[in-house]
């Protein structure tokens, strides 16, 4: 198994009252609210959240972003995988991901991702997302193209990283004269790219064809068994066998000494679904152009109103779904166990704490999955064969069959 | 490109970016003297998307050869050009690219200039309802029109315009940079007209079109917002046939 520590970066220190009172926390909450005093008391706790994550014995640290919102303060996963790459030692840097829409030079994605690539020695995972809806609307991009222009920008880094340049792009949303960057990704053929999504068919498709592993976000695990079944068809189609070095899924877990704190704090997870702070405006989450037309119908109800969230669910309904598990070691355990046998996942993320959940019992949450939680996973990782893409030697892709690994090694 | 209805000399009207509703009343108003063509442009209200198009001026390059392949509205300065909101700033590109292509121009609440001081709102920030709602001043208007609360199929259809409207006019938002600078050249006499309490376009724009034009006025409607036409299809219907008759 993978088993990767995460955390949204929640900026939780503004007046949580002018967010209620302003009906969002997304796009057009104003930013008068940011302090950066406690932003930068907050990066810097991230910093050191992740510095224990690697000593407890985490594999990987997975890293995202989005922008004009508190719900995650990291508003570029590069700077922060940047530090990583320098600060730690063995984890790989998992980039769930760079929104590649919103970048409009791809090229320049190219290089970043090969410099962090060599700074951390070959630990990088390169994922790539579309990016959210309002985070179209943050940068000024087309949510009409917006799947256009993922698809396009990951053929142009790919080919970035893969064939020797000078060479001319003229794609359709990007137009590159000269493509030749002075720098590389060390691992070879390419840094794995593996997928993330919570919702759209068309993204559980595209990755299987590519033959890059998928991370759903957090979904209940019945839809997550939909997910795998509709990758496994995909692979089959394609040509390849799917299963557990092809699965990743992002678990809410977090862990305290008590079952009582462990599920005062649980509570914080609603925190960024908006049940304390309200979230982002349907509108603005959902821009013409941006969701799969097969989901019209839904968005433009739920856009005025008439239907609520296609994507929330209520926290009780959650914790029964499990995609929030909350309690001590010994009880999430038996429940991260049912996840395991039900999905039959290789990578799993622990997205630990939220909102207000406090610095000390965040560490201390990291302390007792790193210390009584991982071991367990890593027996039943290996008693239910559910071998991690490295441990599989998996290809990194359908064009590129071959598994990554440093040059000069 | 089909007739709308009526008979007399042809008039093109250019629809909203919300699309058009409906049997218009305007529609309907303007049939008693001209032949209405009231095409949807491509991409909206159903007609099929054409993936390629990327400006308010490729749309304006189609209605151009529409226009051409028509018997009754081929023949250069016989077709009065009306453009509503969206349709607006279409039909101003058509004039530039055949200044003395049409009878008459009509540009009612037009975008395509960027406001000095003001804005143009953004829809994008607005649902479907709520944008619709702001470009009328008075709200029993939207319900006569669209009723109190639309169906979840124009809702769909709103949605479906305001991507193609995305595709073709995201950035800059609903003007072009060039525009003014080729309004000067046309010479067809145009009829700028605004609703005093237009909320989507400042009026700043109309008075910006009067300028940029070798020959246009504004006329103001008093009591209408945006959709001057959905408010007061009747008075608007009359401006247009007045201005159009002038020798």
């Amino acid at each position: 198994m993978h088993l990767m520590y995460f955390t949204e970066q929640p900026m939780s220190a503004y007046p949580a009252q002018a967010g209620l009172d302003f009906g969002a926390t997304a796009l057009m909450f104003s930013n008068k609210h940011f302090d950066p005093v406690a932003g930068s008391r907050l990066y810097n706790e991230y910093l050191e959240h992740y510095r224990i994550a690697e000593e407890v014995g985490f594999d990987g640290i997975m890293l995202n972003e989005h922008h004009n919102a508190p719900f995650c303060m990291q508003a570029k996963c590069n700077v922060f995988a940047s530090i990583l790459a320098a600060t730690t030692k063995r984890v790989k840097l998992v980039l769930l991901g760079n929104p590649l829409p919103l970048a409009e030079n791809p090229v320049r994605l190219a290089e970043e991702l090969a410099m962090i690539d060599m700074i951390s020695h070959g630990r990088l995972v390169s994922g790539f997302v579309r990016g959210g809806g309002q985070e179209q609307l943050a940068t000024g991009v087309n949510p009409a193209y917006n799947r256009e222009r993922f698809e396009e920008a990951h053929e142009l880094i790919v080919k970035t990283w893969t064939e020797s340049g000078p060479f001319r792009w003229e794609g359709t949303h990007y137009q590159h004269r000269v493509v030749n960057p002075w720098a590389l990704p060390l691992q070879k053929p390419h840094p794995r790219v593996w997928i993330p999504g919570v919702l759209s068919k068309e993204t559980i498709i595209w990755a299987a064809k590519k033959r890059y592993p998928y991370i759903a976000l957090s979904t209940a695990i019945d839809a997550t068994k939909k997910i795998w079944e509709l990758y496994d068809k995909v692979a089959a189609e394609t040509g390849y066998q799917g299963g557990p070095e092809y699965r990743g899924y992002l678990q809410r877990c977090h862990v305290a000494e008590t079952e009582e704190k462990a599920m005062e704090n649980a509570q914080q997870f609603m925190w960024m679904q908006g049940e304390f702070t309200g979230l982002a405006h349907p509108v603005w989450s959902s821009p013409s152009g941006y969701f799969s037309p097969a989901m019209r119908t839904a968005f433009v109800e739920f856009a005025v109103g008439r239907r609520s969230n296609p994507r929330g669910a209520a926290f009780e309904d959650q914790i029964r779904d499990q995609q929030i598990i909350a309690g001590t070691p010994k009880t999430v355990i038996p429940k991260l166990r049912r996840l395991l046998e039900e999905t039959r996942p290789s990578i799993l993320g622990f997205w630990a704490s939220d909102g207000f959940v406090s610095n000390q019992d965040t560490q201390r949450c990291i302390r007792l999955l790193g210390q009584e939680v991982l071991p367990a996973l890593r027996d039943m990782g290996k008693e239910l064969g559910l071998w991690s893409p490295f441990e599989a030697n998996a290809p990194v892709s359908l064009a590129h069959p071959e598994p990554a690994r440093p040059a000069g090694t | 490109m089909n007739i709308y209805g009526g008979d007399g000399p042809p008039a093109l009207v250019l629809h909203h970016d919300i699309g058009a509703p409906e049997r218009p009343a305007f529609y309907d108003a303007l049939a008693r003297h001209f032949t209405v063509f009231a095409p949807a442009h491509p991409g909206y209200d159903g007609a099929p998307r054409p993936e390629w198009m990327r400006s308010v001026r490729d749309m304006a390059v189609v209605y151009q050869g529409l226009l051409a392949g028509h018997a009754a509205t081929r023949e250069p300065a016989t077709v009065t050009l009306i453009g509503l909101g969206f349709g607006g700033w279409i039909a101003a590109e058509m004039a530039t690219m055949a200044p003395r292509g049409f009878r008459r121009v009509i540009l009612v609440g037009a975008m395509g200039l960027k406001p000095e001081r003001g804005e143009i709102a953004d829809q994008a920030l607005l649902s479907y309802i709520d944008y619709v709602r702001l470009g009328f001043a008075d709200q029993a208007a939207f319900g006569r029109v669209f009723g109190a609360e639309p169906p979840t199929a124009q809702l769909e259809q709103w949605d479906l315009n305001r991507e193609m409207t995305f595709r073709i006019a995201w950035k800059p938002y609903m003007y072009s940079p060039t525009l003014p600078h080729l309004l000067g050249a046309v010479a067809t006499p145009t009829l700028v007209i605004w609703g005093a309490r237009d909320q989507i376009v400042p009026r700043e724009c109309g008075e910006r079109y009067v300028k940029s034009l070798a020959d246009a006025r504004l006329e103001i409607v008093e009591s209408a917002g945006h959709f001057v036409d959905m408010e007061k299809p009747d008075e608007l219907a009359s401006l247009v046939w007045h201005f159009a008759s002038e020798a």
